[in-house]
């Protein structure tokens, strides 16, 4: 091949990366745009927010989880606000479960919470829409047109939902929670829209044990999708066919 | 038939005030209960997160479903054009559209925000069963309600027979809906079954009918007025037929559930291991609910009793209201099945049966909402002429050997 030969080929090579470059530079633009949305922006179907939990890491016992969100979110613990209420009565928006498996006694532990199906039963049966799923994927509680009929509570498979049993005080302005109405886990709804990460997923990190992810399930470069990719996942009652935001490595 | 006069009653009698003023304790003592839950929140009530639905909605739904059936007489003289129930026609659509609204007050006044009841009015999600009821029990209000206008106003009486089939439909697909409440329910064990609909169809034939027959032989008995064999013989047959077919409802349920290996826990509980559930499965719904009305109902010896008549339609109450408490108490009770062949523990009860104590107040809401069903029918047939004077076997079938 003659100099002149390689030059030509080199240059109709770098034209069609450039013009290669031009049509995909808008994509990858609007894509790094949308991820780091301001507070302004609403909630786009360009993210779909999840997490992976690796049960093989999550320690039984520990449940700095569930305290971070309770911190974070302002229920339950020892100044809880529901002075009143049962314990069977009180709010939990995440829980640590143990699983023993009836065959070889082998035992696992994994935090649940609202699982933020992409087809959430409880969004199907609620009469006023107040039970809604945000076009990021977030399942929430309209608190503002929540009858309290708990219907929602009926359908939903994985026992995610909490009912307000008596007045609140001191609510974190972020987190509404009141008297009557339905809550769950919000991933953290007020850090998401902000690029942190929910408060479970931070604490699980801080003490080591990295039993938690948070991320874009729609980004293949999020270390969640990654994971996902790599070593698989599965969903709680997948039979139902939910497509859940939360995902499990160990089950 | 000859043409039969009908007349409000007197109710100036001590009875009938009496009557009115226990029924309106009940009710006193319901609205006291729901000021106190709602001052309060439901903490103050047995329901929790785990039980959400208690004892207001076992009776809810109960009279719910008992409102479409008490239109069963109205529904046979106009469908099935069965003149022997025509004069008693109006009371039962007046008992229907009245159950009904005693069944929906308990369910809104236990709502967690009862003053939102203005959202649940403008907002919604249309692929909601709930939604769907709303409009249908509205619907039938209204459509009972001009029902019952062709039948009492004479120039109207043409058009009777079209609004009572709009009506018979209309109820249908009521119940429809209140077994679709539990039915369309993918993620508890008891339910997930689309025999649940028609079951709730056939049990509200049972459950209206004996209420209105009651509410019949009451009224007769106590104003002193005839009620002939004729009309008490079709009563009678019709409950009977009525509990036939929810035992072979209540039966098929089970065996479908039984089938599946995945359903044997929850059959396990509710029909062997599950304490108060299987009690009143067993002692409530099927011995009181449905055995000894059907000995009642078709014991030759007692075919001329009002009295067996009146005990086996307050039994077939009884054991729908042990029905309504074993599905839908029994059903959140029994826990939702996430990790199959795992024990499963949490701080949330998971894996557990749960715990549900009924309370004083949710009682007194309740029964608040079953007087106030029965107030608004004692008050009617004194203001409405609902009854005929007589219903001797002359009057209605003269020529009919009873």
């Amino acid at each position: 091949m003659s100099r002149q030969e390689t030059d030509s080929s080199r240059r109709q090579f770098l034209g069609q990366a450039a013009a290669a470059g031009l049509l995909i530079a808008p994509g990858v633009m609007l894509y790094k745009v949308a991820q780091a949305r301001t507070p302004e922006m609403p909630a786009s179907a360009i993210n779909r927010w999840g997490m992976l939990i690796d049960t093989n890491k999550c320690a039984t016992g520990c449940s700095d989880c569930v305290s971070a969100c309770q911190t974070e979110n302002g229920w339950g613990g020892k100044n809880s606000n529901e002075k009143h209420s049962a314990i069977t009565q009180k709010a939990q928006w995440i829980r640590k479960v143990k699983l023993t498996d009836k065959l070889s006694g082998y035992v696992q532990s994994l935090p649940l919470m609202c699982q933020h199906c992409e087809s959430p039963p409880c969004v199907d049966v609620c009469p006023t829409g107040a039970s809604m799923k945000r076009a990021d994927g977030l399942v929430l509680v309209d608190k503002h047109i929540c009858i309290g009929c708990r219907y929602c509570m009926m359908a939903c498979p994985y026992k995610a939902r909490s009912f307000v049993h008596e007045t609140l005080t001191g609510q974190k302005p972020y987190a509404p929670r009141g008297k009557g109405t339905v809550e769950a886990c919000t991933m953290c709804v007020q850090r998401v829209d902000t690029g942190r990460t929910p408060a479970c997923v931070e604490a699980c990190s801080g003490e080591g044990h990295k039993a938690m992810y948070f991320g874009d399930l729609k980004d293949p470069a999020s270390e969640i999708s990654k994971r996902l990719k790599k070593y698989g996942g599965s969903e709680i009652r997948s039979d139902l066919d939910l497509n859940t935001g939360v995902r499990y490595q160990g089950l | 038939m000859k043409t039969l006069t009908y007349k409000v009653i007197d109710g100036n009698s001590k009875g009938y005030l009496a009557l009115l003023a226990i029924l309106g304790l009940f009710v006193l003592a319901g609205a006291v209960a729901f000021f106190y839950m709602e001052h309060n929140g439901h903490w103050v009530t047995g329901m929790n997160d785990q039980v959400v639905w208690g004892i207001p909605h076992v009776f809810a739904v109960f009279l719910i479903v008992s409102a479409s059936g008490a239109l069963n007489v109205a529904s046979i003289s106009s469908v099935f054009n069965r003149k022997v129930y025509k004069p008693l026609a109006p009371l039962s659509a007046v008992l229907a559209i009245t159950l009904l609204l005693g069944g929906l007050t308990i369910l809104v006044l236990d709502l967690g925000r009862p003053d939102r009841l203005i959202v649940a009015m403008t907002k919604y999600n249309f692929k909601s069963i709930f939604a769907w009821n709303m409009l249908l029990y509205n619907g039938f209000l209204a459509i009972v309600g001009v029902y019952l206008w062709f039948m009492l106003e004479r120039k109207m009486n043409q058009y009777s027979r079209y609004a009572g089939f709009a009506a018979f439909f209309w109820r249908l697909i009521l119940t429809t809906g209140t077994g679709a409440i539990f039915g369309f329910l993918v993620s508890r064990q008891a339910y997930d079954v689309a025999i649940m609909a028609p079951m709730f169809i056939i049990m509200s034939f049972a459950y209206g009918l004996a209420i209105f027959n009651i509410v019949t032989i009451a009224s007769y008995s106590w104003t002193n007025r005839q009620l002939g064999d004729v009309i008490f013989e079709r009563l009678r047959k019709l409950l009977g037929i009525f509990i036939g077919a929810v035992f072979y409802f209540v039966t098929v349920y089970h065996l479908t559930k039984l089938y599946a290996t995945k359903h044997h826990g929850v059959e396990n509980f509710i029909l062997l291991h599950g304490g108060v559930y299987t009690d009143l499965f067993w002692l409530g719904q099927v011995v009181i609910g449905m055995l000894i009305p059907a000995i009642l109902v078709f014991h030759p010896a007692l075919a001329k009793s009002r009295r067996a008549l009146v005990t086996a339609s307050a039994l077939v109450i009884v054991g729908g209201i042990s029905q309504m408490y074993v599905t839908i108490i029994g059903g959140q009770a029994y826990p939702m099945v996430m990790f199959p062949g795992k024990i499963v523990e949490s701080s949330f009860f998971d894996g557990g049966i749960k715990s549900y104590i009924p309370s004083l107040p949710e009682f007194a809401l309740a029964f608040g909402g079953f007087a106030l069903s029965l107030i608004m029918v004692a008050l009617a047939i004194k203001i409405l002429r609902l009854l005929p004077e007589s219903l001797s076997d002359a009057e209605i079938a003269p020529h009919h050997k009873a």
